[in-house]
C-alpha cells in the first residue's frame, strides 16, 4: 500500500495538517501536498476510470502530463470537472470526487467494455456506426453521448470571479527551474526588465529533487540565494502558479495565474489571465518523462520513475513497500536510490539496455540494489492495484524468467523536452538520436516582427538533460564575470544517452501488445496504432484522429512520442520522417472563466444607452439589443402582453400621437469641396444636386452591387451633408467612407465625422404631431414652412433643435434632433406636452409594424447581402445618369439582371393569418436532395393592428409580374398557408396621411 | 497577435487596435470593365505563402488606413507605409529583397 513516510518531505509542513474528502471519505494531508500526493499518502491508488474501457486508473505522473488522476473539484457553484490532482494544491475542506464511472469507482458497469475490447479496435466508431444511417441519430449517438465525456459540466453559474491583466517586458522567462532562474538572472544582469513564470507553487524544477549540489553549493542553499537575488531586483518579477500556456505572434504570450485555486472563497479572483508582450521569450519548460510500453502498464501502481521520486522526496509519500524500477536510461536509478534512502525496498532494477555502466547504476549496485540488464517486464500483475511483475528478456518474446512481487512499478522510457511553446509559432524540431527525442532546431526558430528569433530554449526543454550541460550553456561570461544569456537555444552535449526502447519486450506477441497502453486516458494501445498502420494510415495527423492517440486532456504530453515511434516502426520509417502532430496552444487546459475574465453578466460587453434611457426604464420599457445599443422594444402597461402593447402603440400612433426615441440612428457629417462628388459615388442616387434645406432617401451598395445600408440624407449647407444610417450601421458606414477617402480617392477634399452620439433624436409621429410641436412653440412647423422631406433649425420649447420632416411610418412625422445633453429633458418636455394630445411612447416593434404596413424595407430583413436594390423595386432610387457609383459595375453582372430573380412583393394570407417568420414559398417537385422546391421566401411578416390581419413582404420568383396569384408558404406546424401576391404598400398608398 | 507600426501616428499597435483590410494595391474596376477585369478586382486574391501586401486600419487609434508588407509564413514584417500610394515604395521593396533574395517581386 502507498503511505506517508515518518520523516522527510521537502514541500510538506507537518505542523499544518489539512482535511479533505475524496468521494465523501474524509482524508488527511499536509499543507504543501498536491491532491495526488495526499491521495497516495492515504493509500488511494485507484482514482478514476479510463474513457473507453473503464479500466481502473491510478496516478501516473506528478505534473501537468497526468492523464488519469482527474477529478471533479468542489461542489455546487464551485464545481470544476477534469481537474488534475497532480497540479491541485490540497487545502482544508477540499472536496474531490472521481469521474467516468457508474455506479461507483470500485464497481463500474462500463468495465464490460474492457472485456469486449477485442470488438472495440481503433476506428471502431467509424466502422460500426455508419450503417444503417438513421441509427446514428436515434440509437448510437444518444448512447455514446451518455457514456462519453469525463467530468460533468457544472449546472450552476460560477461563484468565482476572474480577471485579466497586461504586462510588458524585455525578456519573458517561462519555467522556474535552474535554467529559467539562471536565464532570468542573466537577462536582468544585462539590464533587461524580466518576468519569470513558473506553473507550480515553488521554484527549482527537477534539480531540487534530483541533485544535491549546484555550482558548488547545496541545492537548497543555491535556490534560496538565487531566489533572494532575483526578489531584490526591481527589474525582475516572479509569478509562481502561473502557466505560460501559449506563444503567439510577435512576442505575445498568454499565461494563466491560479491565484486562489488553493484558497477558494477568500475574495481574490480565482484565476488571472496575463496578456504579456515580450521583446524576447526564453522557454525553460523542462522535459516530461515517457512511460514504457509493457503489458499492464496502466494498472494503478505503475508510475513514472520521476514522479515516484517527486512523491518520496517532496511529499514523503511511499508508493509501496516494494517498487520495481524499469528503465532504458540512467535517470530512473535516482528513483531507486531515493526509495532506498527512504528505507523502502527496490527488489530489482530492470534495465532494457545490454549494459548499465554510468555513475548512477554503479551507485545503485553499491547500495545493494539488484540490477538486471537486458531485461524487461513481460507483464504487470494485479487488477485495481499492482501485485507483482514477471521478468523477461528485452530481446525476446516475453517468456517469463522470474516473478517479482511488488506494490509499485517505477518506469522511465526517457525524457521528452517540452518543445510546445517553441513550436506554437512555427519553431521547427530536430530528432536527437542520442536522447531519442525531438529538440528545438536552433537554426529554424519562430520569428519576431523584425525577423529575429522570438523564442530561445534553455535547459532540459532544449534537450540538455544533465545539470552540467545546462550550466555550461550559461558559461560564456558577459561582463563582471557574470554568466550570459545564450544567443540561441542550448544544445545537448551528448552526456546523456537514451536508446530507443518503445515496446517491451521487443518481440511481444499480440496478447501482450493489446495490453500495452500508449494513451492512458483514451485507451489507445500499441496494437491500435499498429492496426491503423496496417489499415493504411500513414500520416501521423490521420492516425491521431483515427485512434484518438494524444487527443485526451493531456494532449499527448505523456506518451505521444511513444505512439509516433510505434507508428514509425509499423510503417518501416524513421521517427523524424513520420514527424509530430501540431503543437497548438494552450499547453495545459485553461478554464473558460479565465478567458472570459470580467466579461460576464452585466459587463459581458459594453452597452450603449441613449440619453433617454433612464426615462424608458421608468416607463417600464422592455429593451432589445440593436448592435450594442439597448432600445425599447415596447412599453408594456400593467397586465399587457408585449404583443398587446405593440398593437396599442401602433394604433395610438396612427390615431393620435406616438413618440419614438430615434437617437440610435446613425448620423455622419460629410463635408468639403468634394463632398457632393463623394456622396454621388457612395449612394446609388444623386446627392450633389440636393438643395440646401432638403432631404433625400438614399441607398448604399457594396462593390458587388448588393444593398448595404439606407437612410435619409440632408443637405446642411453648400459644403455639408448629414447622412443618416441604420442604427446598427453607423460605425460600419463611417469606416466604409473613410476607406474610400483614404485609400482610393485620397486627393478628394472631404472630411467625415460620426456624430451619432452627439445628438438625441425624437420622432414625433401621428395626426397630432404638428400640434405637439406647436404646443412646445418656438418655430414655424406648418405644412408651408416645413413641407415633407425638408428640415429646419430653430427652437422648440426653448431647446435648440433641428427638425427633419421625414417619415418611416406613413404618418405626419417630425424627427427632432437636439444636442445629446438636452435629450432627456427634451423627451420629458415632449411627453408632458403630449399628455393632452394622447401621446404614448412606442418601441422598435411598433416602428417595424408601421414601416411594414407602408411597404418600407428594413436593412437586414429585406436584405441579407445577396439582394440588390433592383430586387426590392427600388429602381427609382438608382440614378440612370451617373457614369459610376459603388456597386454599379457589380449590378451589371448578367446574373443580377436575370428576370428569374426573386423580387420583392407583398403577401396577404387568404385566411388573414400571419405567415411564419422565415417561411418559404413552396414550388412543385423536389430538388436533388429530396427537399421541396421553393420559389421565394418571406422577409417581413407581422400582424397589422391597423388592418386587423396578417401582412407580409417577401422575395418571389418573378414577383412583380405575378400580382393576384395565390401561393403557398410552409408553416412551422408542417402544413401550408395560402397567400395572395400583391403590392407591398398595405396602408395609405397615396401618402395622404404623411403629406398633411 | 501581430504588432504593426502605424506610419501615421508612429504607434507600435497591437492587432486588437487594428482592423484588417485584406490585400493592398488592388486597382478598382468600375462600369465599362470587362467581366475578367471585374472578377479579378472583386474576387481573385493572391493569398501567397510568403511576401504579402496588406491594408490595415488603426481603427482604435488614429483611425488611418495604412499598408503593411509582411511574410504570411513567418509573420516577419518588412515595413508599413501610408495608404496613399498605388504600389509599394522603393525602400520597402529593397528591404524585402534584402531579406528574401528569391522573392519574385511586386506584381
Amino acid at each position: 500500500m502507498s503511505t506517508r513516510l515518518a520523516k522527510g518531505g521537502r514541500l510538506i509542513d507537518r505542523m499544518a495538517p489539512v482535511e479533505f474528502t475524496f468521494n465523501g471519505k474524509r482524508l488527511r494531508g499536509y499543507q504543501g501536498d498536491t491532491l495526488a500526493s495526499a491521495l497516495l499518502a492515504n493509500d488511494q491508488m485507484l482514482v478514476g476510470r479510463s474513457f473507453k474501457y473503464h479500466r481502473p486508473r491510478g496516478i501516473v505522473a506528478s505534473g501537468p502530463e497526468e492523464p488519469n488522476a482527474l477529478v471533479n473539484l468542489g461542489s455546487g457553484a464551485r464545481l470544476e470537472p477534469n481537474q488534475r490532482t497532480t497540479t491541485t494544491e490540497v487545502f482544508d475542506g477540499l472536496e474531490a470526487t472521481s469521474q467516468n464511472h457508474w455506479p461507483s469507482l470500485k464497481f463500474d458497469v462500463g468495465v464490460v467494455n474492457n472485456y469486449a475490447a477485442r470488438f472495440l479496435p481503433a476506428g471502431f466508431y467509424y466502422k460500426t456506426f455508419i450503417h444503417p444511417r438513421p441509427f446514428w441519430k436515434h440509437v448510437f449517438e444518444p448512447i455514446i453521448r451518455r457514456s462519453a465525456g469525463l467530468g460533468k459540466a457544472p449546472t450552476t453559474g460560477d461563484a468565482d470571479h476572474y480577471e485579466q491583466a497586461y504586462a510588458f517586458c524585455d525578456v519573458l522567462v517561462i519555467g522556474g527551474g535552474v535554467a529559467g532562474l539562471l536565464a532570468a538572472r542573466a537577462a536582468a544582469d544585462a539590464g533587461s526588465r524580466v518576468i519569470l513564470l513558473e506553473q507550480s507553487a515553488t521554484l527549482g524544477g527537477r534539480t531540487v529533487v534530483d541533485e544535491t549540489m549546484v555550482q558548488g553549493k547545496p541545492v537548497d542553499a543555491w535556490l534560496s540565494a538565487i531566489e533572494a537575488d532575483l526578489a531584490a531586483r526591481d527589474t525582475v518579477t516572479i509569478r509562481t502558479r502561473t502557466c505560460g500556456f501559449g506563444v503567439y505572434d510577435h512576442g505575445y504570450v498568454l499565461a494563466d495565474e491560479r491565484v486562489a485555486d488553493h484558497t477558494p472563497g477568500d475574495g481574490r479572483p480565482k484565476h488571472r489571465l496575463w496578456r504579456i508582450r515580450a521583446g524576447r521569450i526564453i522557454t525553460a519548460t523542462g522535459a516530461i518523462e515517457r512511460p514504457l510500453s509493457f503489458a499492464g502498464n496502466d494498472i494503478p501502481g505503475v508510475m513514472l520513475a520521476g514522479a515516484v521520486r517527486d512523491y518520496v522526496v517532496n511529499h514523503a509519500v511511499s508508493p509501496g513497500d516494494r517498487t520495481v524500477v524499469v528503465t532504458n536510461n540512467d535517470s530512473a536509478y535516482q528513483t531507486a536510490l531515493a526509495l532506498k534512502a527512504a528505507g523502502l525496498e527496490v527488489p530489482v532494477i530492470l534495465d532494457a539496455r545490454d549494459s548499465a555502466t554510468g555513475a548512477l547504476p554503479d551507485a545503485a549496485r553499491a547500495a545493494g540494489i539488484r540490477v538486471l540488464t537486458g531485461r524487461a517486464i513481460a507483464k504487470v500483475k494485479g487488477g485495481k492495484r499492482v501485485t507483482g511483475i514477471s521478468v523477461c528478456a528485452q530481446a525476446g518474446e516475453g517468456a517469463v524468467l522470474e516473478e517479482v512481487p511488488c506494490e509499485a512499478v517505477a518506469m522511465s522510457g526517457g525524457w521528452s523536452p517540452v518543445v510546445h511553446l517553441w513550436s506554437h509559432c512555427g519553431g521547427k524540431l530536430l530528432w536527437d538520436e542520442a536522447i531519442s527525442a525531438f529538440v528545438p532546431d536552433p537554426a529554424r526558430p519562430p520569428l519576431n516582427h523584425d525577423g529575429s528569433a522570438m523564442v530561445t530554449v534553455v535547459g532540459a526543454a532544449a534537450g540538455c538533460l544533465s545539470l552540467g550541460n545546462i550550466l555550461a550553456g550559461f558559461g560564456k561570461a558577459s561582463g563582471k564575470g557574470a554568466i550570459g544569456l545564450p544567443d540561441t537555444c542550448q544544445t545537448p552535449d551528448g552526456s546523456v544517452s537514451v536508446p530507443p526502447v518503445w515496446v517491451m519486450p521487443q518481440g511481444a506477441p499480440i496478447a501482450l501488445r493489446s495490453k500495452m497502453w500508449l494513451d492512458f486516458q483514451n485507451d489507445v494501445k500499441v496494437s491500435d496504432v499498429q492496426l491503423a498502420a496496417r489499415e493504411g494510415y500513414q500520416s501521423v495527423e490521420h492516425t491521431k484522429r483515427y485512434t484518438t492517440l494524444g487527443m485526451a486532456t493531456d494532449q499527448g504530453k505523456l506518451s505521444n512520442i511513444n505512439g509516433l515511434a510505434v507508428l514509425a516502426e509499423a510503417l518501416g520509417q524513421d521517427i523524424p520522417q513520420v514527424g509530430t502532430t501540431t503543437f497548438r496552444p494552450p499547453y495545459t487546459p485553461v478554464t473558460i472563466g479565465a478567458l472570459a475574465g470580467e466579461a460576464r453578466g452585466e459587463i459581458f460587453q459594453p452597452l450603449r444607452r441613449t440619453p433617454m434611457h433612464e426615462a424608458h426604464e421608468k416607463s417600464g420599457a422592455y429593451f432589445e439589443p440593436v448592435g450594442l445599443w439597448r432600445r425599447p422594444y415596447c412599453f408594456p402597461r400593467a397586465g399587457e402582453t408585449h404583443e398587446q402593447a405593440v398593437h396599442r402603440e401602433v394604433l395610438n400612433t396612427r390615431e393620435n400621437l406616438g413618440l419614438l426615441d430615434a437617437s440610435t440612428l446613425g448620423k455622419i457629417i460629410v463635408k468639403g469641396p468634394d463632398a457632393g462628388k463623394f456622396l454621388d459615388m457612395l449612394y446609388t442616387g444623386v446627392m450633389s444636386t440636393l438643395p440646401v434645406g432638403k432631404c433625400r432617401y438614399g441607398l448604399m451598395c457594396n462593390e458587388q452591387g448588393f444593398l448595404s445600408d439606407d437612410g435619409v440624407v440632408a443637405r446642411i449647407d453648400e459644403d455639408t451633408w448629414l447622412c443618416h444610417t441604420t442604427s446598427g450601421g453607423a460605425d460600419r458606414i463611417h469606416g466604409w467612407m473613410e476607406d474610400w477617402l483614404q485609400c482610393e480617392w485620397w486627393d478628394w477634399q472631404v472630411y467625415t465625422a460620426n456624430v451619432t452620439e452627439q445628438y438625441a433624436q425624437v420622432a414625433v409621429v401621428g395626426p397630432n404631431a404638428r400640434k405637439l410641436l406647436q404646443a412646445l412653440g418656438g418655430m414655424d412647423v406648418s405644412r408651408e414652412a416645413l413641407p415633407f422631406m425638408q428640415w429646419a433649425d430653430g427652437t422648440l420649447g426653448g431647446f435648440p433643435v433641428r427638425v427633419y420632416r421625414i417619415s418611416f411610418s406613413g404618418e405626419l412625422s417630425y424627427e427632432i434632433a437636439v444636442p445629446a445633453s438636452h435629450g432627456a429633458a427634451f423627451w420629458a418636455a415632449c411627453t408632458e406636452a403630449g399628455k393632452a394630445l394622447g401621446a404614448m411612447p412606442y418601441g422598435t416593434e411598433a416602428l417595424h409594424v408601421m414601416r411594414a404596413e407602408k411597404g418600407f424595407i428594413m436593412i437586414g430583413d429585406e436584405t441579407d447581402g445577396t439582394v440588390i436594390p433592383q430586387d426590392l423595386g427600388l429602381d427609382w432610387a438608382i440614378s440612370k445618369k451617373k457614369t459610376d457609383y459603388l456597386g454599379k459595375r457589380g449590378q451589371e453582372r448578367t446574373f443580377l439582371a436575370d428576370p428569374d430573380r426573386w423580387k420583392l412583393v407583398g403577401f396577404e394570407t387568404l385566411d388573414g393569418s400571419v405567415v411564419p417568420d422565415g417561411a418559404y414559398v413552396i414550388a412543385d417537385g423536389t430538388n436533388a436532395n429530396g427537399q421541396r422546391n421553393v420559389q421565394g421566401r418571406v422577409t417581413s411578416t407581422y400582424y397589422s393592428p391597423t388592418l386587423k390581419r396578417g401582412i407580409a413582404m417577401g422575395l418571389l420568383h418573378q414577383g412583380p409580374t405575378r400580382m393576384g396569384d395565390v401561393v403557398e408558404f410552409n408553416t412551422v406546424a408542417g402544413g401550408t398557408v395560402k397567400a395572395r401576391v400583391r403590392d407591398m404598400v398595405f396602408y395609405d398608398r397615396d401618402g395622404e396621411k404623411q403629406n398633411v | 497577435m501581430l504588432t504593426l507600426e502605424c506610419p501615421c501616428c508612429g504607434v507600435m499597435a497591437d492587432e486588437t487596435e487594428l482592423s484588417p483590410g485584406y490585400e493592398a494595391h488592388l486597382k478598382r474596376f468600375g462600369p465599362g470593365a470587362s467581366p475578367e477585369e471585374f472578377e479579378a478586382y472583386m474576387f481573385a486574391r493572391k493569398n501567397p505563402k510568403g511576401v504579402h501586401f496588406e491594408r490595415w486600419r488603426h481603427a482604435y487609434g488614429c483611425g488611418k488606413w495604412f499598408l503593411a508588407a509582411r511574410c504570411t509564413a513567418t509573420l516577419e514584417v518588412f515595413g508599413t507605409y501610408p495608404a496613399q500610394v498605388s504600389e509599394p515604395p522603393p525602400e520597402i521593396i529593397a528591404t524585402i529583397k534584402a531579406r528574401r533574395p528569391d522573392w519574385e517581386g511586386f506584381k
